[in-house]
């Protein structure tokens, strides 16, 4: 099970003046059971590249296997394929539009020709798994907060099964305590056995999550490494206008500072543990 | 589909047509509009065509691009044809089993293609050219005098304004809305005609619930700005005629004393 892209190309506005390239050259693998940060500036081509994977933009030139099948054959049906690769949107009102909850999570299951019963089901279990309280499946979608329309968003793509889950910037707009519960819940997917494709502009976000990232700048893929390998890069990050974490910079320092800490930490934890490490508790105080 | 849509839309450009006063392109093309259809000779539409092409050239908008928007019309062209054709009295040139095409018939269709192709390519090389801000701007100053009657003048070209402004956001809106639905399995494009038409509710929702809250955003920032109408109120950039305006408005009176010139005297 895996999605292989073979030089995609994709221009918007071909053949007027007003021709963007939004990938340039794209070649990437993605396999069964990673969980991948896909990482740009606005205006990278991020969302084009995953609108490309659930075939809804179609490459320019290019191909894109999807378990060995050209999506792009004539006789490939591309409604099933979104349904096995699943893309929720980054504004969830953008498809929120029955008359409460749990309705609209049906939408994607009925589509699926299953019957009401089976598609009650799933629903069921995909609120179930963005963990929505019970006490909201009937309330109209659009009385729910920011951080409970995107959990409603996730369910409504969850509740199609899919094997591969795309999740485009779920984290903007959301407080700090939605954002990690958001995260946290995208992390629980991965661990149940998803494909999990995160995209996002902060790599503070997917730091602590993902276990290969993926960077792009201007329609290209610069980066495609496990984070400390990325994050080492940050300078070149830079230049993208794009930052490596926090932790990164100061381990960094610490390192100029003459401190022998392992720089190539990602997370806030794994650098406690380095620091504590190095400097014997009390060094400070008595001196 | 929906980016294929060229009427109406603005092409970004440098030229002389383009940085022309509003008002001028304005009464231009109503000026050319009326003059299209008071002449009944294949001279005085010469006269329009050569008009047509030396604005056109102008105007430096490719002319690949104007026609794009003219597939859409195509389809009506061809209706008002067809009727013109077989439903005009006169002589009848010849028989198709029970419907006649007479002389008269030929030559009211082929003048009503002419027209109507004209007609729409006049009026887009306005829009082409000019920004809707502009647009509204000039039809406002134009209208100014229907004041004294009582007539939002104002208003009308504010909300003229806002509809144009938020054509190509909706637009957006909408293609980003179907790409979530087709994401979670919406089909748009097979079944019958109800069918159809019920697949359009996951677009329309989330559409209509999002342009009141645009609606709502917008007001709350204009009055946050206390925008309280149009009295008393003055502009960044006020119209003003430059030499190149009375430049267009000479070429407009040339080309008017040729068309009449035309229409009156052409030989057919």
């Amino acid at each position: 099970m895996s999605i292989i892209l073979n030089h995609v190309n994709y221009i918007y506005g071909k053949d007027t003046p007003l021709e963007i390239k939004a990938l340039d050259d794209i070649c990437l693998t993605i396999n069964d059971g990673d969980f991948i940060g896909l990482i740009g500036h606005t205006g990278s081509g991020k969302s084009t590249l995953v609108q490309h994977l659930n075939g809804l933009l179609k490459a320019n030139n290019g191909e894109i296997l999807y378990n060995g099948r050209d999506i792009y054959d004539g006789d490939y049906n591309l409604v099933k394929h979104r349904f096995k690769v699943g893309l929720v949107f980054q504004y969830p009102e953008h498809q929120l539009f029955e008359e409460n909850v749990f309705k609209d999570v049906c939408f994607g299951p009925l589509n699926m020709g299953l019957d009401k019963k089976e598609a009650e089901l799933r629903a069921f279990t995909a609120l179930r798994e963005v963990q929505l309280e019970t006490e909201y499946y009937y309330v109209s979608p659009f009385d729910l907060s920011g951080g409970q329309k995107r959990r409603v968003a996730i369910a409504g793509v969850l509740a199609m099964k899919p094997d591969v889950l795309i999740l485009d910037e779920q984290t903007a707009g959301l407080d700090p305590k939605g954002r990690d519960e958001i995260l946290d819940l995208i992390s629980e997917l991965h661990k149940s056995g998803k494909t999990i494709i995160l995209v996002s502009h902060s790599m503070e976000d997917v730091a602590n999550y993902v276990n290969r990232i993926v960077v792009m700048n201007k329609g290209r893929i610069m980066m495609d490494d496990i984070p400390s390998k990325v994050f080492a890069r940050y300078r070149e990050l830079e230049t993208m206008s794009l930052a490596a974490p926090q932790v990164t910079y100061i381990m960094q320092r610490l390192y100029e500072a003459g401190f022998d800490v392992d720089t190539s930490v990602t997370t806030v934890d794994e650098a406690k543990r380095s620091i504590l490490s190095v400097v014997r508790p009390g060094e400070f105080y008595g001196a | 589909m929906l980016k294929d849509i060229t009427l109406g839309q603005y092409y970004q450009t440098r030229s002389s047509l383009h940085s022309l006063d509003p008002r001028t392109k304005l009464i231009g093309v109503l000026i050319y509009l009326i003059s299209l259809f008071l002449f009944n000779r294949i001279g005085a539409y010469v006269v329009a065509l050569i008009f047509l092409a030396y604005v056109i050239k102008t105007s430096r908008v490719p002319f690949s691009f104007m026609i794009k928007g003219m597939k859409s019309i195509v389809f009506l062209l061809f209706i008002t044809v067809i009727f013109n054709l077989f439903l005009t009295a006169g002589n009848v040139v010849f028989v198709i089993w029970k419907f006649s095409i007479t002389d008269q018939g030929i030559r009211v269709a082929v003048f009503t293609v002419i027209r109507l192709t004209f007609l729409i390519i006049g009026a887009s090389v306005l829009t082409l050219t000019t920004t809707p801000n502009n647009l509204t701007d000039g039809m406002e100053d134009l209208m100014k005098p229907l004041g004294v009657f009582k007539v939002p003048v104002h208003e009308i070209a504010m909300m003229m304004s806002i509809a144009l402004r938020f054509i190509p956001i909706l637009m957006e809106e909408t293609d980003k809305i179907m790409k979530a639905q087709q994401a979670r399995g919406a089909d748009f494009e097979h079944g019958g005609p109800i069918k159809r038409a019920k697949s359009l509710v996951p677009i329309l929702v989330p559409l209509f619930v999002s342009a009141f809250r645009r609606a709502n955003d917008l007001a709350m920032a204009m009055e946050a700005r206390c925008y309280r109408g149009g009295e008393g109120r003055t502009k960044m950039k006020p119209l003003k005629y430059k030499k190149a305006d009375y430049i267009a408005y000479i070429i407009l009176a040339v080309y008017v004393a040729a068309i009449i010139f035309a229409g009156r005297f052409a030989p057919i």
